[in-house]
Formats: C-alpha cells, structure tokens, sequence
C-alpha cells in the first residue's frame, strides 16, 4: 500500500477512459483520407457550419472584446480553481445538491454506477456529455447491468451504430442524411419503414422513439457547459429538448463536470452565453439552455448529485501556457475551421477530443509516454495555419499549444530518433555561416538530380513524402549570398 | 533608410530569386540594403518541429548578427519575420535567458515581412513596377493570422502596371505546407494541396504569387508535378519587375534553370 | 469518502483539491483583470419599440410565430386564435397566469394546480405562459420556474405546442441585460424558437423533443 503524494503537480493523476487510440495520426488518417463517402460528409457540413457561424459572428460588434473578456475570465478561473471549486461546492450544498470528487475516469464511473444503484433503475437517459465520453461511462454502466440511452439525435445515431463520436457538437457529423436514415431503419424497433432521408423526417424519428422513454425515466445524467461557483448554478446548452427533457422529467440527476468548467459568478455567463451559441451552430442563441441550483422542491429531480472530475486536468493546470487548453467551452469552432480535421476527420485523433483543441488537449490529459504513444502524434496533426485561434471565442493560442506540445513529445525521446539526428546536424549545419555555406555547396551537388529542370525524387524516408505528389526545383547555380558577394562586392 | 536583408536560409540556398528581387526593389526604391554575411537561419523549422533547445543557439545567432546590423531588417518571408516576432522571445525565455529575450523583442519590433515595410514603414503602393501577367495571389497562413499583413500585398499587386490580379478562392485555406508537416503527415499535407492546386487552376491565372518562398515551393511542386504550366513566383519578384527590366514568370520552378 | 477507493489513504476530495492547488501555484496563481469591454448595454432601451421590433425579428428568424398586440386587452383574443388554428382543445395553465388573456379562449384549460402527471401533460396540446425577460438581440425569452406565471419547468417542456405571452416591459436588447434581471435561485429556462437541431450535415431544423410549435404573443405599441 502506498499513501498518496500530496501537492506534486507531476504526479500524473491516472487518467483513465477514451483520450488515447490505438494508431498515430498519420496511420489513422491514411484511411480517412481515401473514404470519398466522409470526405464528402465532411466538407459539406464545416463548410455549411462556417458560413452560419461567419455570419452570426459578423453580426456582433463587440466580438473581439466579448473573445477578450471571456479569455481573461478563464484565465482567472484557472489561477483560482480550487478554492472556487470549494466554492461551488458550498453553493450546492446548501441548495440540496450532493457534490462528489473523482481522482480519474474509473473512480467517476464507480460513483455513477453506485448512484444509480441506489435508485434501482436499470436504464438512465443521458444528454450528450463530453466528460462522461471521456471516462467511458456508458460502458462501464452497461457492465454493471444499467442500460444508458444517449438522447442527443446525433449521439444516438453514434450509438445506434456502435460507432465513436468525432466531434464535439456533432458526434456524428462524419455521417449524412441517407447513412442516417439506413442506421434508424435498422436499428430502430418502430420506426416507420417508408422513412425518408428528410432531416426533419428523421428528427420526428428521433422523436418518436425517444418519447416514452423520457417520459418514465427516473434517472437522468448529464455534463455541464458552465458551472456558477457564486451561485451554485450549473447550466447545460443544447438544442433539440432532449436535455430539457433529462433535467426536468427525472427524479433524480446526476451531472459530471471537468472541474475546468466553472466561473466565477450568474454575471459571467453574459461573456459566455454570447460566444458559445454563435461559435458553436453558429445561431444567436440555442434554442434551450438550462439553468439550476440545486434542488427546487416541486421542480424538476429532487435528489441531485454533481460528480466534479480531474482525470488529468491537474497536470494541465500546471503548465503556465498549457493550461489554456483547459479555457475550452467545447464549441468545436476550431475543428470546423481547421483544414486537417476537415480531411482526416474526428476519429484520426483516437482522443474523443479531436481537432486543433484536442491534439493538444488529449497529449496533456494523458502525458506523453515515450515516442511510441500515439497522442506525441496529435501536436503534428497541424501545419500551424493558425485559423483555430483566430476562430476560439475565447482566444486559445493553440499554434502556440502546439508547438509546445511537440517540445514535449521532443522531450519523451527516451533515444534519438531519425527525426532527431537530422535536426540535429541541421541545426548544426546552421549554426555558423561557415558551415551553412559548406551544407549549401553540397545541397547545389543536387543539380546532378535536377537536369531535366525538375527533380522528382531524391532518395531517403522524408523525401519520398515530399515526392509523392510534389516536384521540387533543383538547386540554383548561384546561392543568394555568393550572388551578392559577386554584384555587391561582398560584405 | 539603410534596411538589413535577412535572404532565409531557404531563400539563400535554393530560391536566391526572392531576396535578389527584394535587393533589388528596395534599392530601385533608393534604399541602401545590407546583407549581414554571417546570417544563416532564424530557426523556424527547429521551433516549429518543437526541437525548442536546439533553436536556442540559431535565434542568438539570429539576434546577434542583426542587432547592429540597420534601424529596419526585413525578410521576403511572412513565417521567418512570424517566426521572429512571436517565437524568438519565447524560444529564448524556455532557454532561461531573459536578456536574449529583451534582445530579441527589441529586434522584432524593427523586423518586417517586405509588404508591410513598403506600405508601413517606407509608404509606397505603388513601387513602379510593369509585369504584364495573369496572377493570383495566396496569402500564406503566417502573413495573414501571425502577422495581420491584411490586404497590403494585394494593394501592391494591384498598382502594377500591366498585372491582371485575379481573386483565389478559399484563398485563405492552408496550402498543406507547414514545414515538416507536408512530411509527417505527407498525405494530409497533399490533401489540402489538391484543393489550392484545383483553387488556383479554376482562376486560369499564369501566376501564382505568395509572400513566403515556402509555400511557393510547396504549391509549385505540385503544380510542376501535374504539368500544369502555372508558375509560382515571390511577391518580391513581381514587385522587382520593371519595364525596363521585367522579369519573365519563370521562377520557382523552372525548365531554364 | 474516506476509503472509498482501494489503495488511497485520502478522500478524492482531498487529493484532487491538493493536486489542484499545486498544480494552480506551479502554473502560475496571479488573476488577470477581465477588461469588460464589451457592450453591457444593448442598441435599444428596454422595453422600446426597437427593441421589440428587433425581437419580432430575431424570432420570427428562428421560426417562432409572431402576434403583436397594442395591449394586453388584445391578448385572449390572439391566444383563442392561436390554440383554434392549431386544433388546441386543452391546454395547460401556470397557477399565476393572468386570468385576462384567457377570457376569449374556449379551449379547456388544465390548471397545473396540483400539478399534472406527466402522463396527463402528454396528452393536453398546449401550453400558454408567459416570460420573465426577453433577449431582442438573439430572439430569445426566459421562463423562471418559480415565476407563476410561467410555471414548472416540465409544463412548457412535455405540451407540443408553446404559446408565450411577452409584456414589452419584459424586452431587452442583450444577453447581459437579461442576466442582469434574472435570479439564479431557481430554474430557468432559455428558449429560442421551437426546439431544433443541427446534427444532420449541420443544417438547422426545427421540431424535435421540445415543443414543435412556439407562438409568441408581444404586447407593446409599434
């Protein structure tokens, strides 16, 4: 038996659960980029969403200012987070609220399980929840007998199918109208067989299928978009009424929040409940958000528990510049703007956390093993165009994230790799002009390759990447600085 | 002014093109141009790649060589100036070494991408230049979200005499490039290259100009590789050419050469 | 929770409080001031007629129906029209709502007092309330369950058919303006048009779990 280590911010808090896969990116992404169906699926929905979100966005002329404030706010969020965490706890407490802690995903799903439990059902309607995809939650209650029905219509396509979610807002945004209407028809035990690919057609689908099973749930679980340190509210964002349905209908609710999803105070929610919706369906406003504190008696569950996760999140925190990860508000902007996610696709990441955000979120989480751990992939999955910053409503500089996270995937080198002997003597090569003129004199011996005016293929692993679908010119005769030396005289 | 050419070690060993055009403007423009001989690289694909501790050395040497060199530097090159305006510092602060930073910071205040020291810092538009072409501009992730050049080139572009500028679509979508991304994940990388390929070829343009050599070389390799007869040449050459003295649309990737 | 996890002499909620707090001071413990910028106030006073014509607007955007009557004498007759074009024979009723706007109204009102099983709100067809405050910018208004004339959360919830009633004292152009007036306490519940959803290719449409149908009535001079 070992005691605890207390106030060690590099011991790793065990994180469990969907923040790694099993393949690095380039692997995954390989067959991605050759399904024409998803790519299809893809570029047509970040393409409808970027145009709405432009437009909304465009709308509001203090944008730049909200993104700013809501930067700040998190920033503060972060340098205070336990004792506002302690906070939050005393709120919803003495509202009626039963609050519970979890070291890691397991310990999460164990508390959940045993709640449910207690109240003796075998089946809990769920809102679509990051976290608890995170710890793999539906899992382990379906291990312990409990079945738990996803109610967001595109988690419930994702879990109709048997398939992983890859997206934040859109879990099945990968699939189109014509492959949701076979799943429903497959899978759905009533549903009508003359079903059309209409998308409203399908949401009545939806709708009819999750009726009763709202209506005689007794449990209900869900994630939290912005938790209310001062007041104890916890609010949860969505869309469709399914959430509403899990909130209100219920006797009992249990709601599991990263323990980065808090602010500070009711008022702070004006910086958020603006950038959210319009970074996110690109609407004004989502059709329903709901607010609670605690327990109101003759409303909604009388019995609520608030089960507050780390799951690695402190490893996050203490990183000065890392930490931004933590800001997310799970808009998935930055996927839809990023050019990598739009190709690849949500499941080449392994994480559930995909795009710009999660490939520098998913290697925090976990930490970086070694050079073989599939998430030191995930900072590379980018070429650090820089359109997901400009599109993070709360202003994550996640090129920067990137870089770094590279840096310590870098660091997790246990031996040097091909990748580092040739940075190595590049930035040997450079590091005096001596030298960078001898490399430069044998790089013009490349002129040898390029006769025909084109080189098309030089030998050695990162040139056969390059010349698969690139040419590259051969060397010039004349390096810039012995033209100058020539013209100008030398210097 | 006396303006401090910073070629880029891509630049000075395989596109001289580009930093001889900018010489060559800036000096038609009546500036005295130096070029500190003992420059070799800024250290971008280093701090990019995330090799942080092995740029530290190249961004001293960087700082070091160009501190005294001019009042103004200025690179052909939106990811080397985005890379010391916005990394150096940082590089220079992981390393533990405040006063390299300050150094750094100092210099990349007077570092600038080429258009935004003709339009910011000498304020010209309109350089005098003829260059009777068909030409789309891309422009470059680094140029346009690291350093807000914003429309400057295309202002440039538009006051040359005898250039029809034609707008790219998605012009603001990466080509793919990203430094050793385009390896790494080679096959993203030539995913998003065949949508700017296609994006460029749909505006039937000769040319297709850009502020960073990088990118050319990227989005010209693919375009040498289909044959597809566009060329891509630098901001700066197009810039350089006059009537007196144009410059034929031969440049990254050349049958001549 | 002491024991609870095998192995661990603390609680979870020690340690990940310990944890934190280190990981907060290696990370760095200083608060950034929050520049508060941003608009506080909106383009329109509460309570105008800009403010209510943009509110029509932003609804009307969002597929809710719009009515505007000059006063609260004209609202029983919408709501009669309203609940009779959508084939409404029974509706449901906060405990508070005003007796007035229901005068014309024939349909058969189930007051929610004691509250009905929600079985029982399943099969009535509608329900009429009315808001707290209203959100010009977004098309948005606010019920608070404890308000009553707004009702328990699941009675605007479980009815297909929503018809909500917006005095134009209630109106105003922001989000933070809303918030402003709004007590966290209790229950509330934001809504914008009928329920909807974006997950099929990211195209927006309307009618799913929550009411399909969503009536607002604005009463306010033009």
């Amino acid at each position: 038996m070992t005691t605890t280590d207390l106030g060690m911010p590099t011991v790793a808090s065990d994180p469990h659960g969907h923040l790694r896969g099993t393949e690095t990116f380039p692997v995954a992404a390989h067959r991605a980029l050759a399904d024409t169906q998803l790519r299809q699926n893809l570029g047509h929905a970040t393409r409808t969403i970027r145009a709405k979100r432009a437009a909304v966005v465009g709308e509001v002329d203090d944008w730049e200012e909200l993104r700013r404030a809501g930067e700040c706010l998190k920033a503060d969020v972060m340098a205070r987070l336990p004792e506002l965490l302690e906070q939050l706890e005393a709120s919803v407490t003495a509202r009626g609220g039963v609050v519970h802690w979890a070291r890691d995903a397991q310990e999460a799903n164990r508390i959940v399980v045993d709640l449910v439990r207690q109240t003796g059902a075998d089946e809990v309607v769920k809102v679509k929840s990051m976290a608890t995809q995170e710890t793999g939650l539906n899992e382990a209650l379906g291990e312990a007998g409990i079945a738990a029905l996803e109610t967001d219509l595109a988690e419930l396509i994702v879990q109709l199918s048997d398939d992983r979610p890859s997206h934040f807002l859109v879990p099945a945004i990968h699939r189109n109208r014509s492959e949701i209407r076979d799943i429903f028809l497959r899978e759905m035990p009533d549903v009508d067989p003359d079903l059309t690919d209409e998308p409203r057609k399908l949401a009545m689908a939806a709708r009819a299928h999750l009726r009763r099973k709202f209506l005689s749930a007794t449990v209900g679980i869900s994630g939290v978009n912005f938790a209310v340190a001062d007041s104890g509210t916890i609010s949860v964002v969505e869309s469709e009424g399914n959430g509403r349905m899990c909130l209100t209908l219920p006797d009992t609710l249990i709601t599991v929040m990263g323990v980065e999803k808090i602010v500070p105070t009711w008022s702070d929610l004006e910086v958020f409940l603006q950038l959210l919706p319009r970074s996110s369906t690109g609407e004004r406003m989502n059709p329903y958000t709901s607010t609670w504190s605690g327990v109101t008696p003759g409303d909604g569950p009388q019995t609520f528990h608030l089960v507050l996760l780390d799951n690695g999140r402190s490893n996050v925190l203490a990183s000065p510049d890392g930490r931004q990860a933590l800001h997310c508000i799970r808009c998935s902007a930055c996927l839809n703007v990023c050019p990598v996610y739009e190709r690849a696709g949500g499941h080449a990441y392994g994480s559930i956390y995909p795009g710009p955000i999660g490939a520098v979120l998913s290697p925090q989480l976990t930490g970086i093993s070694g050079p073989d751990d599939v998430n030191a992939s995930l900072p590379y999955a980018s070429s650090l165009c820089g359109a997901c910053f400009d599109a993070c409503p709360v202003r994550i500089d996640i090129p920067h994230l990137l870089v770094q996270q590279r840096a310590a995937a870098i660091d997790a080198h246990t031996r040097p790799t091909a990748q580092d002997v040739a940075m190595r003597a590049a930035a040997a090569a450079m590091a005096t002009p001596g030298r960078f003129s001898l490399a430069e004199r044998v790089v013009k011996l490349g002129r040898l390759l390029g006769r025909s005016g084109r080189i098309r293929s030089v030998p050695g692993p990162g040139a056969a990447a390059w010349f698969g679908a690139r040419d590259m010119p051969p060397p010039p005769a004349e390096t810039f600085r012995e033209w100058w030396a020539r013209t100008r005289g030398g210097s | 002014m006396r303006i401090a050419l910073v070629a880029t070690c891509l630049g000075d060993a395989m596109f001289p093109q580009a930093p001889r055009a900018t010489v060559e403007l800036l000096e038609r423009l009546g500036h005295e141009v130096v070029f500190p001989a003992e420059q070799t690289c800024c250290g971008q694909a280093h701090v990019n790649t995330g090799y942080l501790d092995m740029a530290l050395p190249l961004v001293r040497h960087h700082v070091d060589v160009f501190t005294g060199a001019a009042d103004v530097v200025v690179a052909p090159s939106g990811s080397c100036v985005g890379c010391v305006r916005h990394q150096h510092a940082m590089v220079a602060r992981r390393g533990g070494d405040e006063g390299l930073a300050r150094a750094a910071e100092d210099l990349a205040g007077r570092t600038y991408e080429l258009s935004e020291l003709l339009v910011d810092v000498l304020g010209v538009t309109d350089v005098g230049a003829y260059y009777p072409h068909r030409v789309t501009y891309h422009p470059t992730c680094h140029s346009l979200r690291m350093l807000r050049v914003g429309d400057k080139p295309l202002r440039l572009l538009r006051a040359v005499r005898g250039l029809t500028l034609t707008e790219l679509p998605d012009a603001e979508v990466c080509c793919g490039f990203g430094g050793t991304f385009a390896v790494k994940n080679a096959e993203t990388s030539t995913a998003m290259l065949a949508d700017k390929m296609a994006n460029v070829l749909s505006t039937h343009a000769e040319v297709c100009t850009a502020g960073d050599t990088s990118c050319l070389m990227h989005i010209g390799g693919g375009l040498s590789r289909l044959r597809s007869g566009v060329r891509t040449v630098h901001l700066a050459e197009i810039l350089a050419s006059t009537e007196d003295a144009p410059r034929v649309p031969d440049a990254i990737m050349s049958e001549a050469r | 929770m002491v024991g609870a996890h095998p192995g661990r002499l603390v609680s979870a909620r020690e340690e990940v409080l310990a944890r934190l707090r280190a990981a907060r001071d290696a990370g760095g413990a200083t608060s950034p001031d929050v520049p508060r910028e941003y608009r506080r106030t909106g383009s329109h006073p509460p309570g105008s007629a800009a403010a209510v014509a943009r509110l029509d607007e932003t609804l009307t955007d969002y597929r809710a129906t719009v009515h505007r009557v000059a006063d609260e004498d004209g609202v029983s007759a919408v709501i009669a029209r309203v609940l009779e074009d959508a084939g409404a024979t029974t509706f449901v009723a906060p405990p508070g709502l005003p007796a007035r706007w229901l005068a014309e109204v024939t349909a058969r009102v189930r007051p929610d007092a004691p509250p009905l099983p929600v079985a029982e709100l399943d099969r009535v067809d509608a329900v009429v309330t009315g808001a707290a405050v209203a959100i010009a910018d977004t098309g948005t208004f606010v019920l608070d369950a404890r308000a009553p004339d707004q009702g328990r959360r699941a009675i605007t919830l479980v009815p297909d058919h929503h018809v909500c009633v917006l005095r134009a004292d209630a109106v105003v152009s922001s989000v933070p303006e809303a918030l402003a007036r709004l007590d966290p306490d209790g229950p509330l519940t934001f809504v914008s048009g009928p329920s909807a959803t974006s997950d099929i290719e990211l195209d927006r449409v309307e009618g799913v779990h929550g009411p399909r149908r969503l009536d607002v009535v604005l009463v306010g001079p033009r």
